[in-house]
């Protein structure tokens, strides 16, 4: 039980994949800040952020709403990408083994954070937020289709292992998934399904902030806000190390192997991040349309690809 | 400074509120968060909510109109919050200070914590201004 709420709580839950995932955060926005030639923020930006929101702001509740499940919302969003983070982070970071078909559980646990985003923005009552809460869950529709398409496709190529442990495993006997042909169109579909799940431009309709005003986190203020701030910061971090498990070939921690893994997630946010930048905001249509026709079409040739070996 | 103090202090997060301005002070202000005076680099961010907001950016002249918006505002902006008024007509009106519909100058509206003066000020001047918000 001890050993769980360790997981759960530091290592590598909450606290270790916040602390991982605010300074992923400001690699984010320092890249950002070079694209656009600025210096930007420093190093302990994230943490200035979240302490300011948690300790020093007011919150305030809205009238016209539902109160409680307003509150409750940011809380199960920590919870659901800190338990997603857990069941990733275990098999990757080579501390326990997982159980046959935790991949299935992790597909299912990172929407969370999404359907309480939706559910905290429908609870505040305020229409900007509803308009949000609405774009979020037509892209959870249309992106979640093409995320099950890439798993089923890895889960296919591997020999039809559904456990997270043994997919890393087979990636060590065979070599990386990302260096065949289908694994390679699988890491840019990949790549789209996480940039539509962290809500980065273009897919950053339900959170529009110059046209509906931050959409679903309109409302939020204070401690509520520092914890969908922290949610953020934990699935910016395990989102790209699950995408790094699943194709190409997990973590290793020995030796100078450290550091390859740690330019692996490094390269995977650098590609989010310039994907963000070079991007405008494309209309929610365009973003449902790009994944149902485009992405899952690709999902589908890779399918067919591995069908034949390649 | 207490650790509380130190962290608002390091992420001030700027709304930005246009009164019956001659849109001068609002583009100086979109000047600071160009690459030319970044300044992210001290924590600052222009969010879409006053949800959010730590510091009220108000220009422009208010009148009738604008003083229950701007009242409406500050009741709505999580505490603490700042406010800055910004160019001539925020801080005493300016050129509109006899007009018809005017509703007085920012500080007889809501408590204001820094002045910055200019018609419309440089955007050295508003981060000069900001940088004594951050001393005070």
């Amino acid at each position: 039980m001890a050993e769980q709420l360790f997981y759960f709580l530091i290592y590598p839950g909450l606290l270790f994949a916040a602390v991982i995932g605010a300074f992923l955060s400001w690699y984010d926005r320092k890249i950002t800040a070079w694209v656009h030639f600025r210096k930007g923020p420093p190093i302990l930006q994230p943490f200035y952020d979240f302490f300011k929101l948690l300790l020093v702001k007011e919150t305030i509740l809205p009238k016209h709403g539902a109160k409680g499940v307003f509150l409750a919302a940011p809380v199960f969003a920590v919870f659901g990408a800190s338990i997603a983070g857990v069941f990733i982070l275990l098999p990757l970071l080579g501390i326990e083994t997982g159980f046959q078909g935790d991949v299935i559980v992790i597909f299912y646990l990172l929407t969370i954070p999404s359907l309480t985003y939706i559910i905290g923005a429908l609870a505040s009552g305020n229409p900007l937020a509803a308009v949000g809460g609405s774009r979020e869950m037509k892209l959870i529709l249309s992106y979640e289709l093409t995320f099950l398409l890439v798993i089923a496709a890895i889960i296919y190529k591997s020999g039809m292992h559904i456990s997270f442990d043994n997919l890393i495993a087979a990636q060590k006997v065979k070599g990386a998934f990302a260096g065949s042909i289908s694994g390679v169109i699988l890491f840019i579909v990949a790549i789209f399904c996480i940039q539509a799940k962290l809500a980065l431009v273009p897919f950053d309709q339900p959170e529009a902030e110059t046209e509906i005003a931050d959409g679903i986190m309109i409302e939020y203020s204070g401690t509520p806000f520092a914890m969908i701030k922290l949610a953020k910061y934990i699935m910016f971090f395990i989102l790209p190390a699950f995408l790094i498990g699943l194709l190409w070939g997990g973590l290793n921690f020995e030796g100078i192997n450290i550091l390859w893994s740690v330019l692996k997630i490094l390269f995977v946010v650098l590609l989010l991040t310039l994907i963000r930048n070079t991007n405008p905001r494309v209309k929610i249509k365009q973003a449902v349309s790009f994944f149902m026709v485009w992405m899952n079409l690709l999902a589908i040739i890779a399918i067919v690809l591995i069908y034949f070996g390649y | 400074m207490s650790f509380k103090e130190f962290c608002f202090k390091k992420s001030l997060w700027l709304f930005h509120f246009g009164g019956a301005s001659c849109n001068n002070c609002d583009i100086e202000i979109l000047d600071c968060l160009t690459p030319r005076y970044d300044v992210e680099r001290f924590g600052m961010l222009l969010v879409g909510s006053i949800r959010h907001a730590d510091v009220l950016l108000v220009n422009g002249s208010i009148n009738q109109r604008d003083k229950s918006r701007l009242l409406e505002l500050y009741e709505q902006a999580p505490k603490p919050i700042l406010v800055v008024a910004i160019g001539a007509c925020g801080c005493t009106g300016g050129i509109f200070a006899e007009g018809n519909t005017f509703a007085g100058p920012v500080d007889k509206i809501i408590p204001v914590d820094a002045y910055i003066p200019g018609c419309p000020p440089k955007p050295e001047a508003i981060l000069a201004g900001i940088v004594k918000l951050l001393n005070k």
